[in-house]
């Protein structure tokens, strides 16, 4: 894996003003993955968005770490329903000029 | 802007307590945030009013200003210097010429909506809780040919030019997020995101679901039966296609490539599916007539 796909947790946590073991605990609860590289741990910059999303469930809405879990679940499954739903719509429009 | 009753707002007492404000606060909070509600306005809107509603409800002073002067409260001061300086003028004019007059509640309430209203809308949030901005949601109006091949397009987002490429084969309804294209974030918060939604007319002949394409052609008795060349149009030109002898009506081929582009595989296509439809020729000559009676006959 390329190093510029990575960025390293302490340079994350830094910018974010959140603490290392936020990022280990979401990596526990298996909802982010940690890549270890010369002793250093990063994560990957394809993962900041989420991770981003949950910084901002846990420290501005005060859910704990399990309710991240379900509710980061559960939003996964809105968003392939709302995925599902577009591409049913679309489908729906071959038959609809019949 | 529309005056919002921030007690309304977050559902709560004009007695409630700061407990009481916070606790609502959270739980409203947690329902609307955006985070938690993908795409929908409703809950963005109402999360901004509960956040406006909160920043000046948790703050002693800014509720009791609130309480006091409603929708204006961020113009007390001001309010309360014009009303001693009109004061002073009312005295000093019922000195000079023992009359009385004067502005009355609702003028001084007409001369701060004039003096003060655009600003209102201009208000930040002053607390220390970061807030990531809000997303921008656009839709991009295209026509399905225009999304056949990956081209760019100049946006115009809150009078800033993004350029953006649009891949080959979008489809209908398909959002794409611009990254930090948003609005600003609150308090160092992250800015939003720019999504932007693509609504994709077709005007061709072709149906398309996904990256196949489907279309009917028409097909004369005599071809059908006797077999011959034809030629169709596919989604950009046209091909010769040879038509087997006795071809039912309702036939279905599959021309391998000639459909639309598969999103984001470049030089790959998805399929076209052509159904030939049957037309038994009208207006027949007694000549005709009498050789179908011969064909009849034979069957």
């Amino acid at each position: 894996m390329e190093v510029t796909d990575l960025i390293s947790i302490n340079t994350f946590c830094s910018h974010y003003k959140v603490p290392t073991t936020f990022i280990h605990d979401l990596k526990e609860y298996e909802l982010i993955e940690i890549v270890v590289l010369n002793n250093d741990h990063f994560i990957k910059t394809t993962q900041i968005i989420e991770v981003e999303k949950l910084i901002r469930l846990h420290f501005d809405l005060h859910i704990n770490l399990e309710g991240l879990d379900a509710v980061y679940h559960l939003l996964q499954r809105v968003e392939n329903m709302q995925n599902k739903i577009t591409s049913l719509q679309n489908t729906l429009r071959l038959y609809e000029d019949l | 802007m529309a005056f919002i009753d921030y007690y309304k707002a977050l559902g709560v007492s004009k007695t409630a307590s700061e407990k009481d404000i916070k606790k609502a606060y959270r739980k409203l909070a947690r329902k609307h945030h955006p985070d938690l509600n993908p795409n929908d306005k409703e809950a963005e809107k109402k999360f901004k009013e509960i956040n406006e509603a909160n920043e000046v409800l948790s703050n002693p002073e800014n509720r009791k200003k609130y309480d006091q002067y409603g929708e204006h409260w961020q113009n007390s001061e001001a309010y309360e210097q014009a009303k001693q300086q009109q004061s002073r003028q009312q005295r000093a004019y019922q000195g000079q010429a023992g009359g009385s007059g004067g502005y009355s509640e609702r003028d001084f309430e007409d001369i701060f909506g004039n003096m003060f209203g655009g600003q209102a809308s201009g208000r930040r949030g002053s607390g220390n809780s970061r807030f990531r901005g809000q997303d921008f949601n656009a839709e991009l109006q295209l026509d399905l040919k225009d999304v056949y091949e990956e081209h760019k397009r100049t946006l115009t987002v809150n009078n800033k030019n993004i350029r953006i490429t649009i891949p080959a084969g979008v489809e209908n309804g398909q959002t794409i997020k611009i990254k930090g294209h948003g609005g600003k974030g609150v308090n160092g918060g992250p800015n939003g995101d720019l999504l932007i939604q693509f609504s994709i007319h077709n005007h061709t002949k072709f149906k398309r679901n996904k990256d196949n394409l489907y279309t009917t052609v028409n097909l004369d008795l005599y071809t059908a039966m006797l077999g011959g060349d034809l030629m169709v149009d596919t989604f950009t030109s046209k091909v010769k296609l040879t038509i087997k002898p006795e071809t039912q009506n309702g036939t279905k081929v599959k021309l391998k490539g000639k459909g639309f582009p598969k999103y984001k595989k470049a030089g790959q296509f998805g399929d076209l599916y052509i159904t030939y439809q049957l037309k038994t020729p009208t207006k027949l000559t007694d000549k005709e007539k009498e050789l179908f009676t011969e064909l009849q006959k034979l069957r």
